[in-house]
C-alpha cells in the first residue's frame, strides 16, 4: 500500500500548476466536440484541476445523516406530519456537466425523502424541476434524472417542470427592501414544507439562489439578472465578490421568512471522465503510452465524425462524480459547510494574474445538454463562466488577451434555442452593448408569444435567456483588451461577437504578444474537470 | 389601444381541417334531401381535384369554389355556420390553440384571425376563441341571397398582407411589432410583411423558409 505521505502529495496544491519548458508533452485540448495537441510556449503556466476528492463510501447512509442531523432546523422527520403538503424542488439538468451515472444523487435523495414521507403519513407530495427560464427537461431525461421507480408513480401529474410563465401557476411574496419582486411557483408557495434537492456543481450553484432562481419568474429574475448587476460582480463564484449572490440572498431572505425550505446539497468530485476517457483528467506528463494511444484514438475518431455524430457520442458519456457531502437545513448554515467544500475541490492557489490566458472550450455547457453549443454559449463559456472560475481576482490581467479553442461554427438547435437565432443574427449585428440590448430588446423577446409558447409547449428556452447569456459574459467583456477565438472555422461568428480569430493557437498566441508584448505572461486553465484559481 | 397585433392564419394554423372541408359541409347542407344526395356525392368526387386545385392556385380554387353558394340567403348561410363551426371546426381546433391566442393576448397582442373563408363562417370560430377582429372574405350579396362572387379583393397570397398593412394603418398600430402566424408558404406574404413571424405547422416549403430567415417554428398539437 502507498504510504499516507505520498498519497498526500497528489494532493498537492503546487502540483496543479506546471511550468511548459523545453521538454514538456503537448496538451491535450478541448475544441469543441474534438480535441486539439498543441505545443505550448515555454514558460506557459498550465493550470491543472485538483484530482479528485474522496467520495462519501455511503451514499444514502449520508443523506440520511444529513437530514437528520440539519444545520439550523429540525430534522427532516420532526418537520412531517401526515395530511400536510410537501413539495420537493430539484435542480434541473444543467447541472453536472456532463450529467452523472445513474443513479443521480437527486434520486439517491429523493428514495430517501419520499419513504420517510410515506412513513410518516405525508401523501400529497409534488416533485418540481427548477427550472425557471431554462427548456423544459424531456420525459426521457426527467426518468433518468430520478429513476424508473419515481417516475412512474409521479409523472406526469405530480412530478413536472416548473413553469414561469403559467398565468395562474405563480404567486408573488412580499417585495424586498429594495423593492425587488419575488415570485414563486405557486405550488410550492402553498406548501407546508419545501425539500430542497440540489447539486452543487460549481460554487455559484445552491444557498438562496436555489429558490430565488429556480422556481420563480421573468419579474423576479429581472432583478438581478442585468447587465448592472453582472458589471458589479467580481466574481460569481464568489459569494463576497458577487452582486449577483447579495440579490439572491435579498430575494431568498424573503423566501425563507414565508415558506418553510429544507435544503438538501450536495457537492461532487472532479471524476468527470470514466474508464475510456479518465486520461483527460491527468497532466500529460502522467500519461501512460496508452493513454497516448486512447487519445490519439479518440482525437482521430472525433475528427472523422460529423459533427452531430460526434456530439451523440460525447453525450452519450456520462461522468461517474462521487458525492463529497451531503448538508441540509436552512438555506445559510447550509449551504456555508457547501462552499466550503466545494473551495477544496476546486481551488487551485496560483501566483499572480496573466497577460494572455488561454481557454479550451469543450462540447458542453449548462444549457447545451444534448444539444448544440452555439456562438452564444461559446461566448458564456469563455467570457461568462471559464473567466469567473476564481474568487474575484480574475486570471488574465485587466486589458489583457483571452484566446478560447473552439471551431465557433454558425449551428444553433430550433427547438432549444429558438429566441437565440434571432438575438445572434439580427440584434447583435445591431449592437453589442449589453445595456442598449436590454433597454431596447429585452422585453419584446421575453414576451414574444411565440417563444413563450415555445418554452411552455416545447422544450425551449425562455426567449429572454439569449440576453442572460449575453449579460453573463459583461464582466469578462468589460475587463479584457481582446478576445481571439483560435481554430474558429469561419470569419463572421468571431466577428458578430466582436472576436478576433486565428486558425491556429500558434498565430493566436503570436496576435497576443503582439497586442500584449513579446514578455507577456500567458496561463492556460486546462477545464474540464472544473478548476478554480486562487489567485495571489 | 395594444400598439401591435397578432395575426393568424386560420386552416391548418389553429385548427386541423382546410377550406375544402368548409366547402364540403356546406355543400352537405343545403336545400332538399334529394339535393344533398347529389350534392355529396358530387362533393365526394369533386374533392381530390379541389384539394389539387386548392394547392395549385388558392385564388383560382376560392373564386371557383364561392360560386356554389349562390342563391343560399344570408341567414341560412350563418345558420349553417354556427352548426359547421360545432361539428368541423371545433372539433378540428389543436389543443394548444387557446394557449397560443393566449399568450399573444398576454403580450398585449389584439388577436386578428385572417383567413381567405368567409367571414361568417369564421365568426363562430372568433367568438370561441376571443378574437377581436377577423379579416375574411366577403360574399356579396342582392336581395338577400349570395350571388357566388366574393368581393374583391380576395384575401389571400399577398392580399393578406395588403389587408393587415392597412388593418394596421386604419387602427393605428406598429407592423414591425406585430405577430404573423400561418402553416403555408402560400402566406409567405403575410408572414413577411409583419415584424414577428411564426410557422406554425408549417408545410415543407415554410419550413426551410422559416429556417432560412431564422423565424421561430411551433409545432401546435
Amino acid at each position: 500500500m502507498r504510504p499516507l505521505k505520498t498519497l498526500q502529495k497528489l494532493y498537492d496544491e503546487e502540483s496543479q500548476v506546471v511550468i511548459t519548458e523545453k521538454g514538456s508533452p503537448p496538451r491535450a485540448l478541448f475544441y469543441g466536440e474534438g480535441f486539439l495537441q498543441e505545443d505550448l510556449p515555454v514558460g506557459t503556466r498550465v493550470i491543472f484541476p485538483r484530482p479528485p476528492l474522496e467520495g462519501v463510501p455511503n451514499v444514502k447512509a449520508a443523506i440520511r445523516w444529513a437530514i437528520n442531523h440539519p444545520e439550523g432546523m429540525d430534522p427532516l422527520h420532526a418537520l412531517l406530519k401526515p395530511g400536510m403538503r410537501l413539495t420537493c424542488v430539484i435542480d434541473d439538468i444543467s447541472v453536472p456537466l456532463p450529467p452523472m451515472v445513474t443513479p443521480d444523487v437527486r434520486q439517491s435523495i429523493l428514495e430517501v425523502v419520499l419513504e420517510l414521507c410515506a412513513d410518516s403519513g405525508v401523501d400529497d407530495v409534488h416533485l418540481v424541476i427548477a427550472n425557471a427560464l431554462h427548456r423544459r427537461m424531456t420525459e426521457g431525461e426527467m426518468k433518468r434524472m430520478v429513476g424508473e421507480k419515481i417516475f412512474d408513480a409521479y409523472y406526469p401529474d405530480r412530478y413536472y417542470n416548473h413553469d414561469a410563465e403559467d398565468p395562474d401557476g405563480i404567486t408573488e411574496l412580499e417585495r424586498t427592501s429594495h423593492n425587488e419582486v419575488v415570485a414563486v411557483n405557486r405550488r410550492v408557495a402553498e406548501s407546508d414544507l419545501i425539500v430542497y434537492v440540489n447539486i452543487n456543481f460549481v460554487p455559484m450553484n445552491g444557498g438562496h439562489k436555489s429558490m430565488g432562481t429556480g422556481v420563480t419568474n421573468y419579474a423576479s429574475l429581472r432583478h438581478h439578472h442585468n447587465p448592472k448587476t453582472i458589471r458589479e460582480s467580481d466574481s460569481y463564484m464568489e459569494p463576497k465578490a458577487s452582486a449577483l449572490y447579495t440579490k439572491n440572498s435579498r430575494i431568498g431572505t424573503v423566501i425563507d421568512k414565508s415558506l418553510k425550505v429544507f435544503h438538501i446539497e450536495t457537492t461532487l468530485n472532479n471524476r468527470m471522465f470514466g474508464a475510456p476517457t479518465d486520461f483527460l483528467a491527468k497532466k500529460e506528463e502522467d500519461y501512460t503510452e496508452a493513454d497516448r494511444l486512447k487519445f490519439q484514438a479518440l482525437r482521430f475518431t472525433l475528427s472523422k465524425l460529423p459533427r452531430a455524430a460526434a456530439r451523440k457520442v460525447l453525450n452519450a458519456i456520462p461522468a461517474p462524480y462521487d458525492v463529497t457531502g451531503v448538508f441540509a437545513g436552512a438555506t445559510e448554515p447550509t449551504h456555508a459547510k457547501t462552499l466550503e467544500q466545494s473551495w477544496k475541490q476546486y481551488v487551485v492557489p496560483v501566483e499572480g494574474q496573466s497577460d494572455i490566458v488561454i481557454f479550451p472550450i469543450p462540447f458542453v455547457s449548462p444549457y447545451s445538454v444534448n444539444s448544440i453549443l452555439n456562438p452564444l454559449l461559446v461566448q458564456v463559456m469563455g467570457l461568462g463562466y471559464f473567466y469567473n472560475l476564481n474568487r474575484g481576482v480574475p486570471l488574465v490581467k485587466k486589458g489583457g488577451v483571452l484566446i478560447l479553442l473552439h471551431p465557433a461554427y454558425d449551428e444553433f438547435d430550433p427547438v432549444q434555442h429558438p429566441s437565440y437565432i434571432e438575438f445572434f443574427h439580427r440584434l447583435l449585428p445591431e449592437t453589442r452593448d449589453s445595456m442598449k440590448l436590454e433597454h431596447k430588446y429585452e422585453k419584446e423577446f421575453a414576451e414574444n408569444p411565440s417563444y413563450v409558447h415555445l418554452y411552455r409547449k416545447g422544450n425551449a428556452y425562455h426567449g429572454v435567456h439569449p440576453f442572460y447569456m449575453w449579460y453573463w459574459g459583461e464582466n469578462g467583456r468589460q475587463h479584457v483588451g481582446k478576445v481571439i477565438v483560435a481554430g474558429a472555422e469561419n470569419n463572421h461568428v468571431p466577428a458578430l461577437l466582436g472576436w478576433d480569430r486565428t486558425d491556429t493557437l500558434s498565430e493566436a498566441i503570436e496576435e497576443a504578444r503582439g497586442f500584449m508584448g513579446r514578455s507577456a505572461s500567458i496561463s492556460l486553465l486546462r477545464i474540464a474537470p472544473t478548476v478554480m484559481v486562487d489567485v495571489k | 389601444m395594444p400598439a401591435k397585433a397578432a395575426f393568424f392564419d386560420v386552416d391548418g394554423t389553429l385548427v386541423r381541417t382546410n377550406i375544402v372541408h368548409v366547402y364540403a359541409y356546406y355543400a352537405m347542407n343545403r336545400g332538399s334531401l334529394r339535393g344533398i344526395a347529389g350534392r355529396t356525392l358530387g362533393t365526394a368526387l369533386g374533392l381530390p381535384v379541389f384539394g389539387i386545385l386548392d394547392a395549385v392556385n388558392r385564388k383560382a380554387f376560392n373564386e371557383f369554389f364561392y360560386r356554389y353558394y349562390s342563391g343560399l340567403s344570408e341567414d341560412r348561410l350563418v345558420t349553417i355556420a354556427e352548426d359547421m363551426f360545432e361539428d368541423v371546426l371545433k372539433p378540428a381546433l389543436y389543443e394548444q390553440t387557446q394557449d397560443l391566442i393566449d399568450e399573444a393576448r398576454r403580450s398585449g397582442c389584439r388577436i386578428v384571425l385572417v383567413t381567405g373563408a368567409l367571414d361568417f363562417t369564421m365568426r363562430p370560430l372568433a367568438r370561441h376563441l376571443g378574437c377581436d377582429d377577423v379579416i375574411a372574405n366577403k360574399m356579396q350579396f342582392v336581395g338577400g341571397k349570395a350571388t357566388g362572387k366574393v368581393i374583391p379583393p380576395i384575401i389571400e397570397g399577398a392580399n393578406k398582407a395588403n389587408a393587415i398593412r392597412a388593418y394596421c394603418e386604419r387602427e393605428g398600430l406598429a407592423l414591425n411589432q406585430c405577430h404573423g402566424y400561418s402553416d403555408s408558404a402560400s402566406d409567405y406574404a403575410m408572414l413577411a410583411v409583419v415584424g414577428r413571424p411564426t410557422a406554425v405547422n408549417p408545410d415543407l416549403r415554410l419550413r426551410s423558409l422559416a429556417r432560412a430567415y431564422n423565424w421561430p417554428i411551433l409545432d401546435l398539437k
